[in-house]
């Protein structure tokens, strides 16, 4: 069956293997900010088959709501939770990898054979009549008239899960927070006098003065304690090795 | 073109999210698989509504997206509170029913 | 049907008595068989008074009716908790509570030095309570609640002095003997209840002609499986000979003269049902035959006087059972025989405690002997029982019996025969061992151990003994004399179309002379053994097969051991292992089949939602697959 290529054939073509490439991409990858990128690819290319489909409305709150509201909260609770969290993708139930692949085998295949059996040789109709006062004030029509009074609910619904997850998110505190004062009192009184001034700060010698570089203890040994937890867990610490001086030896004279 | 392709892609998306609701193990991939599902059905809402040339499909997707994102602030604030408590993210670790 | 109010108080009288003894605990100790008597005696003044006011009234108005609640109502079924007195009742009423008190009075003197004399005569009173319900309830129902009454306060009494293992077994064996014939009634109750929808005597009375042969054969069958497990017949009779582990005085009253006979009275009073059910009828005539045989049978082996007593009871009510099942021409006689009974046999009882009161408690015959010179007035009380029961004329026994062997005889054909010459042999062989009895206690030789001091009874024993056997000596005579039982009674009978089937085998005077020849033969053969030769003071051992198996008693227990109770405990220990095995397996079984099957569908929760989205994923592509399978 030869076709002439449409424009949305082309389109449809020339992003929906894309589509599925970034979606499986999201399966494979180790990192979780990659999956979020990668899926808001898919719905970017989402929103573009749905004005392709005379859903112009939706095409707009799929970029605006979804990929752009939606995937913020994905990407902030992200840097809340810890962008070092990266996934391992060892599977740790056993089989349960093999279950889901033959399963998604075979669920695929029967979706599309069944989506094969139930549209074969159907014609459509299109939604030039539908929206011929415009899209959005077809959609607008409808969910003000016969689809007012979901609206509604679905609104309270909203209302609600905001709330929801505001106390979800409440942190109530189980004991007093230290003031600065009571801290202090308490590093001289607990622990060793080390501790006293505090954590050493970063930085090696003036040659390279970083957050991500440790300090050197005097005896030379690098002070683990100086580097920020979360820059070790992501590897972006420097060895501080690196920048360390030559060992003086004392029988070389400073040359003149 | 023939619109019934968006189903067969909407299909593949959705076996594609589910198996990754499956497979991974950081709890925000999952919701993301999760999304990627609902998108999924989606799509399909709006090729039905193509199809049958009237607009229900567009506003029914229309709320989906509205529960989808419902689901997503509250999903998250678990995830936040549980991240809080157990120091992980990933849904492996809360299995505590089975003990 | 008059009605009266005073009913309540026959019964009440002696209930209160019981209730109250037993409350007051050792406080009445001091009085309480007074009181208990005097509660016994005002029932039996009452019970004079109602019948002098009955014998005053119309044949129709004699019966009198007392209401005391409604009972039990569901739907149609309405059983009130009422008294009836009418011509039957009343005999038994002046029985129970005449004889009853004189046992009462002798019981005070008896049981002078038992520490619980108070509980023995709460017990007494509480008997009197129930006989007296079981003979004035105007319904099965109410006639069963008197029956378990009586049974109850039988099985206290044997038990009495259950410090001994053999008497408190003795109590059991009779209480679930008793168990087997109240199960009778219980089923010939619910047969009435089914198929006639009344349980009472007068409703049905009615329902008679309604009813069904088979029902009603039933019913009699169930009547009669009450009658012979209350009244001792065959083939329920081996409790009675246990039974005489009770206190004597209980013997006399309960074993001999009244409880004993609610049987007869049962039959009596259902007249209408075995009229109506030729079948039943004449099992209770064949019952009645087989069992005053066998009782007299043992009668002549046993050395134990009171045993013997017994086995004579059993068969003197052999005697009313098969009169009662003659039908409306041998109630009368039947009841006849039950009361002279009451009489003669009470007082014999009564003298065989007074023997025993005087010999050290020793109930073996053949160590008594020659006791007429020293108990004078118990010889004589006894003798005059001892002539009535074996049927001398002009005493009780002789016109009650003969009675009886007249009418077995006239009751027509083979079966007339048959039976007649079963009663006649039976008086021959009652007229034989209860010479027996006469001779080895009193004027046999001396047979005593030492340390024996034979002496007469106080008068409170011998004062009712006295008045007893005055009764034994003319009661028969009042009875029979113009048939004065027999028209008193009459209007209760139907006596419908009987006449006409009955005709006269041998006449009244052949009967009698038959009957007192076989006393005689059996008083001379008696004699012989007994009086002109030496009794042994050990009972001899090397006898026939015949005497050992009497003195068994006729294999009564071996033969309930191998037929019931050995079944029984092969059946009981089969139920526990069916117990065990198949109901606790099953029990256990379901148990842990939840607990294995628990544990195997543990393992698919593994607490990871991942496989449980795997799960899902699963069930979907199941889903899916039916899709797919459904609209190919």
């Amino acid at each position: 069956m030869l076709e002439i290529a449409t424009p949305e054939a082309i389109l449809f073509w020339a992003l929906a293997p894309l589509s599925v490439v970034a979606a499986l991409g999201m399966l494979l990858v180790k990192k979780a900010v990659h999956s979020a990128i990668l899926l808001a690819w898919v719905m970017i290319t989402l929103a573009i088959f749905y004005i392709a489909q005379e859903a112009l409305f939706l095409g707009i709150v799929q970029i605006v709501v979804y990929t752009g509201a939606v995937m913020m909260l994905f990407l902030f609770i992200l840097m809340l939770v810890g962008v070092d969290a990266s996934d391992s993708l060892v599977e740790t139930i056993k089989g349960l990898r093999w279950i889901a692949i033959t399963a998604a085998v075979g669920f695929g295949g029967l979706m599309v054979a069944l989506i094969g059996r139930a549209t074969m040789g159907r014609s459509y109709v299109g939604l030039e009549l539908a929206n011929a006062d415009g899209n959005v004030e077809g959609i607008a029509m409808l969910l003000f008239s016969d689809y007012v009074f979901p609206f509604e609910v679905i609104s309270a619904l909203l209302i609600t899960a905001a709330l929801g997850a505001m106390v979800l998110a409440h942190h109530q505190r189980a004991n007093h927070r230290p003031s600065q004062r009571e801290q202090a009192i308490a590093r001289f009184r607990t622990g060793s006098l080390g501790d006293a001034a505090g954590l050493p700060g970063p930085g090696v010698y003036a040659l390279h003065n970083a957050v991500d570089v440790p300090a050197l203890l005097p005896d030379g040994t690098p002070a683990p304690t100086s580097i920020s937890a979360t820059l070790k867990a992501r590897g972006d610490v420097i060895e501080s090795a690196n920048f360390q001086l030559d060992v003086v030896d004392p029988t070389v004279k400073e040359e003149k | 073109m023939n619109p019934y392709n968006y189903l067969y892609l909407a299909a593949l998306l959705f076996t594609i999210g589910a198996v990754g609701v499956v497979v991974r193990r950081n709890a925000i991939v999952v919701f993301m698989c999760i999304e990627l599902m609902l998108n999924a059905a989606n799509l399909t809402l709006v090729t039905f509504s193509r199809l049958n040339g009237n607009l229900n499909g567009q506003v029914v997707a229309f709320f989906t997206m509205v529960v989808a994102a419902c689901e997503v602030v509250v999903g998250l604030a678990i995830i936040v509170a549980i991240y809080r408590s157990r120091r992980s993210a990933s849904i492996d670790d809360a299995s505590l029913l089975k003990r | 049907m008059v009605t009266s109010s005073s009913l309540v108080y026959l019964i009440g009288l002696p209930l209160f008595g019981a209730t109250f003894l037993l409350l007051m605990g050792r406080k009445a100790d001091k009085w309480g068989h007074l009181f208990a008597t005097a509660m016994s005696a005002g029932s039996f003044a009452l019970g004079v008074a109602h019948f002098l006011a009955m014998t005053n009234r119309a044949t129709e108005e004699r019966a009198l009716t007392q209401t005391l609640f409604s009972w039990i109502k569901v739907g149609d079924f309405d059983v009130d908790a009422a008294l009836l007195l009418d011509q039957l009742s009343i005999c038994f009423v002046l029985l129970i509570t005449g004889v009853g008190t004189l046992i009462h009075i002798y019981s005070i003197s008896y049981m002078a030095h038992d520490e619980n004399r108070r509980r023995f005569f709460a017990y007494l009173n509480l008997f009197v309570a129930a006989m007296l319900l079981l003979v004035l309830g105007n319904s099965y129902l109410n006639l069963y609640v008197g029956w378990e009454g009586v049974g109850l306060a039988s099985y206290l009494l044997i038990g009495f002095w259950n410090q001994k293992p053999a008497y408190a077994t003795a109590s059991k064996k009779a209480f679930v003997m008793n168990r087997v014939g109240d199960m009778g009634l219980s089923f010939a109750i619910m047969i009435a209840f089914a198929t006639m929808g009344t349980v009472s005597f007068e409703g049905v009375k009615e329902a008679v002609e309604r009813a069904g042969t088979p029902a009603l054969t039933a019913m009699g069958i169930m009547l009669l499986v009450a009658a012979v497990g209350k009244s001792a017949q065959f083939p329920l009779q081996a409790w009675l000979g246990d039974a005489m582990a009770g206190p004597t005085p209980v013997s006399a009253l309960i074993h001999a003269a009244t409880m004993v006979t609610a049987g007869v009275y049962l039959i009596v009073r259902s007249n209408f049902v075995f009229d109506a059910a030729p079948t039943a009828q004449l099992l209770v005539v064949i019952i009645g035959a087989i069992t005053l045989i066998f009782g007299a049978i043992i009668g002549m082996a046993k050395d134990d006087i009171k045993k013997a007593l017994a086995a004579s009871t059993m068969s003197q009510i052999g005697y009313m059972i098969l009169g009662a099942g003659l039908g409306p021409i041998g109630y009368a006689f039947a009841i006849m025989h039950l009361l002279t009974h009451g009489f003669f046999k009470a007082s014999m009882f009564l003298g065989a405690g007074s023997v025993m009161h005087g010999m050290n408690d020793e109930v073996n015959m053949r160590k008594y002997g020659a006791l007429r010179k020293f108990m004078p007035i118990t010889f004589i009380t006894f003798g005059l029982g001892y002539l009535a029961i074996i049927g001398v004329p002009p005493f009780a026994g002789f016109y009650s019996k003969d009675a009886i062997i007249a009418e077995a005889f006239n009751s027509g054909g083979v079966k007339g025969v048959l039976l007649g010459s079963v009663a006649l042999l039976g008086a021959a062989i009652t007229a034989f061992y209860m010479t027996r009895v006469m001779v080895m206690t009193f004027t046999s030789k001396a047979r005593w151990d030492d340390g024996t001091d034979p002496h007469e009874s106080p008068a409170l024993m011998w004062l009712p003994m006295v008045i007893l056997s005055i009764g034994s000596v003319t009661s028969g005579l009042l009875l029979y004399r113009g048939d004065a039982l027999k028209n008193w009674l009459y209007p209760l009978f139907d006596h419908g179309d009987h006449h006409e089937l009955h005709e006269e085998l041998l006449p009244h005077s052949v009967v009698t002379i038959l009957a007192v020849s076989m006393v005689v033969i059996g008083v001379t053969v008696a004699l012989l053994k007994y009086q002109f030769k030496d009794v042994a003071a050990v009972a001899p051992t090397d006898v026939s097969w015949a005497t050992r198996f009497a003195r068994n008693d006729l294999g009564q227990d071996a033969f309930n051991e191998a037929v019931f109770m050995r079944p029984g405990q092969a059946l009981t220990r089969g139920l526990v292992t069916v117990d065990e095995v198949v109901i606790d397996g099953a029990v256990r079984g379901v148990g842990s089949m939840a607990v294995d099957s628990g544990s195997t569908l543990r393992r698919t929760q593994s607490g990871y939602v991942r496989s449980y989205a795997a799960l899902i994923f699963v069930g979907a592509l199941a889903l899916l697959t039916v899709i797919w399978v459904v609209t190919q």
